[in-house]
């Protein structure tokens, strides 16, 4: 049976760009015709405390938070919030902390290991690549687009290599 | 982001799509004090060029220009956190009596769990306690749309709106329609003293006008689409309003719903009505017990309430069906990883001094509230803006022999400190109040203020000078120091005013590491 919605749950630490990850997932779902909701808990972020991000996308989806137990995806940035994190996931739900290593090795700059880990979880995801090309145009300025593109493709597809 | 699109929908923050609502109804004027989680709402305004929309230096004053404007007949806003609509509500509660002459709307963002503030004050009151109508969304998308419904509201009632926004729809985003942009002329200015010039005589006049006001708002709150029946399942039904109708109808996708947009005045004949055709009756509300005094008022005795330990914090997912059942509060506090400064932040060096020296530390609210945090355990009293200056005072006549001193931010003394100055200079009060002056407002993002020269749209202004401010409200000595690198030079400073008979500033000045990296 095809998925109703998919409920995906991003967190680190302040600083290591989980909001843009978010923010690309969320851009890319609307413009592939989802309804999309996102939560985020960044109030005194910037000072290197807790970031969690929640994005949800498909049919009956009302509330922008994801309880425990209730995702399907979880993108952990930050070896330290792994445990806390790992609450969130439901029992079939997959956990890409594995490829946090592996993405590492595929960035020169650790500021792009949040583009690198959205690659990663597209693979999995059904959304068009036209989609996602948008949203890299809309979540990226011009001068890191270039950079944040060609991190996105390789890293999507070493991951979908891996899913064959 | 909010004015990339111009039609069809974009990926919006309850800020941003309320941002967005606003200048699609035509809104002019805008104004502002930072503070989470309302801060976006006029950063948004801000990318749209045809408006006038500023900082403020503080939320009375803010108030003030926005509701200004719609006196003068510009559709205007006002928008703060809780605690800033704290610092409006002496304009506030006499616009409720003047009313306006074209659309004035009042955002407020409340903070239930405190994310990022210092009290979960529940601004829902406020409604009752001005008399003014209470709009409550409950997703960005409603956020966009009530906006408008406010304006409307304002114009046809002659009344400022309050929509009550809170953190989770401020900050969450959703997949928003757009529409375009309707305008409406600005009135011409007439004066109206009967109105406008509250003294006793007229004010009376206007208050039994707000009366007939308040009576007429409750006939349109039975009849607006704002106020929603949504009738499937009627063996349970909620009364509920804001984001806890989206937890809700997660979790119970068949039950019916009274879902409370237009929240004050109240619906009491549709509330009556919806708990009749119902059989379980279940209010459903974060924070105060709002929703639920109005319902016992009403003599439904059916209906039922959350357990009172649910008066604090948020509601999510997991926990409403604990709050539906009546059970108390169990939440497990899986720790989180706690803010602290910056590495560079040069406020290390500033507390590292008064650690230091063992001063009791009067402090107020801005990142150097962290101060308060170990390794420095540097401050140790934050109520509100401004009090870094004004503890200083009240204790020192408490503790005449005490080593104290007052410590604010640079904004945060632009905000209310430079009032607290007068009145220590005044008094005869002596101490020092060091200014940590960081040259931004850092807790919520950097915005800019008068003491950096720059407005909201970053566009250069007259520049506040804060060392001759002090020194015309009456500070004996005002020192610049940078301390960073420069511990001791500061440590010798400090020293030196604690010992003299005087009122002194000392601005410790050096960037946001954050500023710099921009």
């Amino acid at each position: 049976m095809k998925k109703q919605n998919y409920n995906i749950t991003f967190g680190g630490i302040g600083g290591q760009g989980i909001l843009t990850a978010s923010e690309l997932l969320g851009w890319a779902a609307m413009y592939d015709g989802y309804p999309v909701k996102k939560s985020e808990v960044h109030g005194m972020s910037q000072r290197g405390g807790s970031v969690e991000s929640h994005v949800r996308f498909g049919k009956g989806v009302y509330s922008p938070l994801l309880g425990v137990g209730q995702a399907d995806f979880l993108l952990c940035f930050h070896e330290d919030e792994y445990e806390r994190l790992g609450h969130f996931l439901n029992k079939d739900g997959v956990d890409l902390f594995g490829w946090l290593d592996k993405a590492r090795t595929m960035i020169d700059n650790p500021k792009a290991l949040n583009t690198a880990m959205t690659g990663v979880l597209a693979a999995y995801l059904p959304i068009k690549d036209a989609s996602w090309e948008k949203a890299l145009e809309t979540v990226f300025p011009e001068k890191l687009r270039q950079s944040n593109k060609a991190i996105f493709h390789k890293a999507r597809n070493a991951a979908q290599t891996e899913l064959k | 982001m909010a004015n990339k699109t111009s039609s069809g929908k974009a990926f919006l923050s309850g800020n941003e799509a309320l941002a967005r609502g606003a200048w699609e109804a035509g809104l002019k004027v805008a104004a502002a004090y930072p503070g989470t989680p309302s801060t976006e709402i006029l950063e948004s305004l801000a990318g749209y060029p045809e408006l006038a929309v500023q900082w403020s230096v503080n939320e009375k004053v803010a108030f003030e220009v926005a509701y200004g404007a719609a006196v003068g007949g510009a559709r205007s806003l006002f928008a703060c956190k809780h605690v800033g609509l704290n610092v409006a509500m002496d304009p506030l509660m006499t616009a409720s009596y003047a009313g306006v002459e074209a659309g004035f709307v009042v955002v407020v963002c409340d903070d239930p769990g405190m994310h990022s503030s210092q009290n979960e004050q529940d601004s829902r009151w406020v409604g009752i306690f001005s008399k003014l109508p209470v709009l409550e969304p409950s997703t960005p998308s409603e956020a966009r749309t009530f906006v408008a419904e406010a304006f409307a509201i304002s114009e046809k009632y002659d009344t400022p709106v309050i929509v009550r926004m809170n953190t989770r729809i401020s900050h969450s985003k959703e997949d928003v329609k757009l529409g375009t942009r309707v305008e409406y002329a600005v009135k011409p200015l007439t004066p109206n003293m009967q109105k406008y010039v509250m003294v006793p005589k007229l004010a009376r006049m206007r208050h039994a006008f707000i009366e007939k006001r308040l009576v007429k708002l409750q006939a349109f709150s039975e009849k607006t689409k704002l106020n929603q029946v949504e009738l499937k399942d009627t063996s349970l039904g909620f009364i509920t309003s804001s984001v806890s109708y989206c937890y809700l109808k997660e979790r119970f996708p068949d039950a019916s719903y009274l879902k409370l947009g237009f929240l004050y005045p109240f619906c009491d004949e549709k509330i009556k009505e919806f708990a009749a055709s119902v059989k379980k009756v279940v209010v459903v509300e974060e924070l105060d017990p709002f929703i639920e005094e109005h319902v016992k008022a009403l003599g439904i005795k059916k209906a039922k309430f959350k357990h009172p330990s649910f008066r604090l914090g948020e509601f999510d997912p997991g926990l409403i069906g604990d709050v539906v059942a009546g059970r108390e509060r169990n939440v497990q506090e899986i720790p989180v990883r706690p803010p602290r400064l910056c590495p560079g932040c040069p406020h290390w060096a500033s507390f590292s001094v008064l650690k230091k020296l063992g001063l009791f530390v009067a402090g107020d609210i801005g990142c150097y509230t962290l101060g308060s945090l170990p390794p420095t355990s540097a401050l140790h009293t934050c109520i509100c803006m401004g009090a870094g200056v004004t503890f200083n005072e009240g204790l020192r006549l408490a503790h005449p022999k005490e080593k104290i001193v007052g410590v604010v931010g640079d904004s945060t003394f632009v905000h209310s400190g430079i009032t607290g100055l007068i009145n220590a200079a005044y008094n005869k009060a002596k101490g020092i109040i060091i200014i940590l002056d960081n040259s931004t407002m850092a807790m919520t993002g950097g915005q800019p203020h008068p003491a950096t020269g720059f407005t909201i749209r970053n566009e250069p202004t007259k520049q506040l000078d804060l060392a001759a401010m002090c020194k015309s409200c009456g500070a004996d000595n005002v020192d610049v120091i940078d301390p960073v690198g420069n511990v001791k030079a500061m440590e010798e400073l400090v020293t030196k005013r604690l010992n003299e008979d005087a009122l002194s500033v000392i601005i410790a000045k050096h960037p946001c590491v954050l500023k710099k990296k921009k």
